[in-house]
């Protein structure tokens, strides 16, 4: 569980000590231990129902842990309502005020916090000039497109400067296109504004793309915490391996140093904490497949059984002798039928500590 | 053909329903004291109407009465289903329940209740007795007008006025109430008309002289009949049916915006 690569972050902002929550005696979260500095772009990731939100809400003040403390600033917070917290919430669905016209809604926070008027206009007018909706303050919601109120959901809950923003799933909504102008636009705007972003997507990509530090999670347990980088290529995990990108999981034996076996070859690795002839777990990324169309030239032979194209790269599917399937992306293809020589350099082979249960090979 | 008679037949419903008060309509304009004869078109009685100390008490206090009732009605029945909504499980269907009885409770069974406990708590019969009495057929018009409104609420919206530092009653009273104001209004409406309405529950409760319109009329028909009364109740039924109108209208509307 290190972390790097984290040179524009500062000091810590929010941590998370031993969260347990339950709801009806049904634990959601677990043993939740979490250090976020400031500035830091933080994305909690996991699939549907393993407690995102929830977590969410904890440092929101939504929600109280079970036990646990939640300290922002080095303060211990559990106690501090909502209301009252430096925090401000960019909401699934927006939760926009219908009653209230654009301006309105941005100025809400500001009108509770007693602002002058001047003020207020004049943070409404840059909130909106951020989120490029200058024009648009006598709208009403209803009238507003998914993404044009997803802006201004962003701009209500910037304005009020808060020192750390919390995004719950906010460009689940929108198209392709439109969320990934979003992502690029949300992380300039992060980096502009200086201030911490808590980031919730079940979005593996989008993770990968925006974050400085991904928390994967599973269950209501973090299963790593690390870099994009980092969770991608060194996952601790056959469930982060699997979650993050596209992945083939093979059993495997640690033969001795530097050399471990799988697919019935023994292979160059560059793993060195393993004991000799331990089982470990072997992940290979599909991209990290190098074909030859000489069966000779690899060091395992395979049959092309399908091939898809996916605009930069194929997608394709190879079976080998011993019945095991490996998906392989690549920018050259092979026809369907072909036997090919297959090969992996021995930094893209990825050991893990073997787990009770697992597939045999899972290519998602 | 079938055509033909099944429109007389909508024709000989409204016929029935509405030919009595058409004929007290007409009649509260004749100009002859008898009912019999019709001796031409006046607004004599109106006129006397105005000039009864007696009806103009009694509807001032009708008024009056609605109007209390109504306004506590519609703010407590929204506090109520606020409360209501917030509940989950059997509790929340429970007090549901028990909000619907009374509109469902009979006037006459709420009248002889009401009477019974305000003399057990030796309490004084009059106009407060019937204003306590109205608001307490009114109120489920407060409660069951306003529950919708907060169903079709986004439910994050609360933890949003929060978010931006909204304390919990910033947050219902610049939030929540906005957005179920028609709600609110629409249960005071109803109240309102319930309230108008009634004579059974006012008959019971009040005392010390203190009449409503539907007693007065009552009281004065028993005198025989005036031709003041079917100007009085022309109004009367006009007043209610405006009333009736408003509050469709306001309830199509916003069962047209839910979807
Ligand atoms: N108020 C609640 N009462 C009971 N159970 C709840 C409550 N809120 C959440 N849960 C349960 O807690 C678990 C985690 O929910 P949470 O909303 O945090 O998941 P999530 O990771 O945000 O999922 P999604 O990606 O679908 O939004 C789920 O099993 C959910 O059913
Ligand atoms: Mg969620």
């Amino acid at each position: 569980m290190t972390r790097d690569n984290l040179s524009n972050v500062g000091a810590e902002m929010i941590r998370l000590v031993d969260i347990h929550k339950e709801f009806d005696g049904v634990t959601v979260l677990d043993r939740i231990n979490l250090s976020i500095a400031k500035n830091e772009f933080v994305t909690l990731l996991g699939p549907s129902g393993c407690g995102k939100t929830t977590m969410l809400r904890i440092i929101g003040g939504f929600e109280s842990a079970t036990t646990g403390d939640v300290l922002f600033d080095g303060e211990r917070i559990n106690d501090i309502p909502a209301y009252q917290r430096k925090v401000n919430t960019v909401f699934q669905r927006y939760a926009l005020f219908p009653h209230l016209n654009v301006f309105e809604n941005i100025a809400f926070g500001l009108r509770i916090a007693k602002k002058d008027v001047k003020e207020i206009r004049d943070k409404v007018q840059s909130a909106l000039e951020l989120v490029e909706m200058l024009g648009f303050e006598k709208r009403t919601i209803q009238s507003l497109s998914g993404g044009q109120q997803q802006r201004v959901a962003i701009a209500r809950a910037v304005v009020n400067e808060p020192k750390v923003l919390l995004l719950d799933e906010p460009l689940a909504a929108l198209d392709l296109k439109l969320r990934k102008e979003m992502q690029l636009e949300l992380k300039n705007m992060q980096k502009q504004l200086g201030i911490t972003f808590v980031f919730v997507t079940h979005d593996q990509e989008e993770a990968l793309t925006m974050s400085d530090t991904v928390v994967v999670m599973k269950e209501g347990i973090i299963q790593q915490i690390g870099s994009p980088i980092n969770v991608y290529n060194e996952p601790t995990n056959i469930f982060v391996a699997d979650f993050i990108g596209e992945s083939i999981i093979l059993e495997g034996r640690y033969l001795e140093h530097c050399m471990v076996e799988f697919a019935g070859q023994k292979f160059p690795c560059v793993d060195i904490d393993f004991a000799p002839m331990e089982q470990v777990d072997v992940v290979i990324r599909p991209e990290d497949v190098d074909i030859a169309d000489d069966p000779a030239e690899g060091v395992l032979q395979a049959k092309v059984s399908s091939v898809v194209f996916k605009g930069v790269h194929y997608e394709m599917l190879a079976e080998t002798d011993d019945g095991l399937e490996w998906m392989i992306h690549s920018t050259t293809m092979a026809p369907i039928g072909q036997v090919i020589g297959m090969s992996i350099k021995p930094d893209n082979i990825h050991l893990m500590k073997k787990e009770t249960k697992g597939p045999e090979v899972t290519a998602s | 053909m079938r055509a033909i008679l099944k429109k007389c037949y909508l024709w000989l419903i409204f016929i029935f329903l509405y030919a009595p008060i058409l004929v007290l309509i007409l009649f509260s304009f004749n100009v002859s004291r008898s009912r019999g004869n019709w001796g031409g078109l006046s607004l004599r009685w109106y006129g006397e109407l105005f000039q009864d100390r007696a009806i103009m008490t009694a509807l001032g206090n009708t008024v009056l009465i609605a109007l209390v009732a109504a306004a506590v009605s519609a703010a407590v029945g929204t506090v109520a289903a606020v409360g209501i909504y917030r509940l989950k499980g059997w509790k929340k269907s429970f007090v549901m329940n028990i909000t619907y009885l009374p509109i469902l409770n009979p006037d006459i069974v709420i009248g002889i209740s009401m009477m019974i406990l305000f003399i057990a708590m030796s309490f004084p019969r009059g106009m407060a007795s019937l204003i306590v009495s109205h608001i307490t057929f009114g109120l489920p018009y407060g409660v069951i007008s306003v529950l919708p409104k907060l169903a079709q609420l986004d439910p994050q919206i609360f933890d949003a006025a929060l978010d931006l530092g909204a304390t919990p009653r910033e947050a219902y009273f610049k939030v929540i109430l906005p957005q179920i104001l028609p709600g609110v209004f629409t249960g005071f409406l109803l109240a309102f008309t319930m309230s108008v309405d009634d004579f059974v529950v006012s008959f019971f409760v009040t005392g010390n002289g203190v009449a409503n319109l539907a007693i007065s009329i009552y009281s004065m028909s028993r005198r025989g009949i005036n031709p003041k009364i079917n100007a009085v109740l022309t109004l009367l039924f006009i007043a209610v049916a405006a009333m009736m109108y408003l509050i469709q209208r306001r309830l199509r509307k916003s069962s047209r915006e839910a979807v």
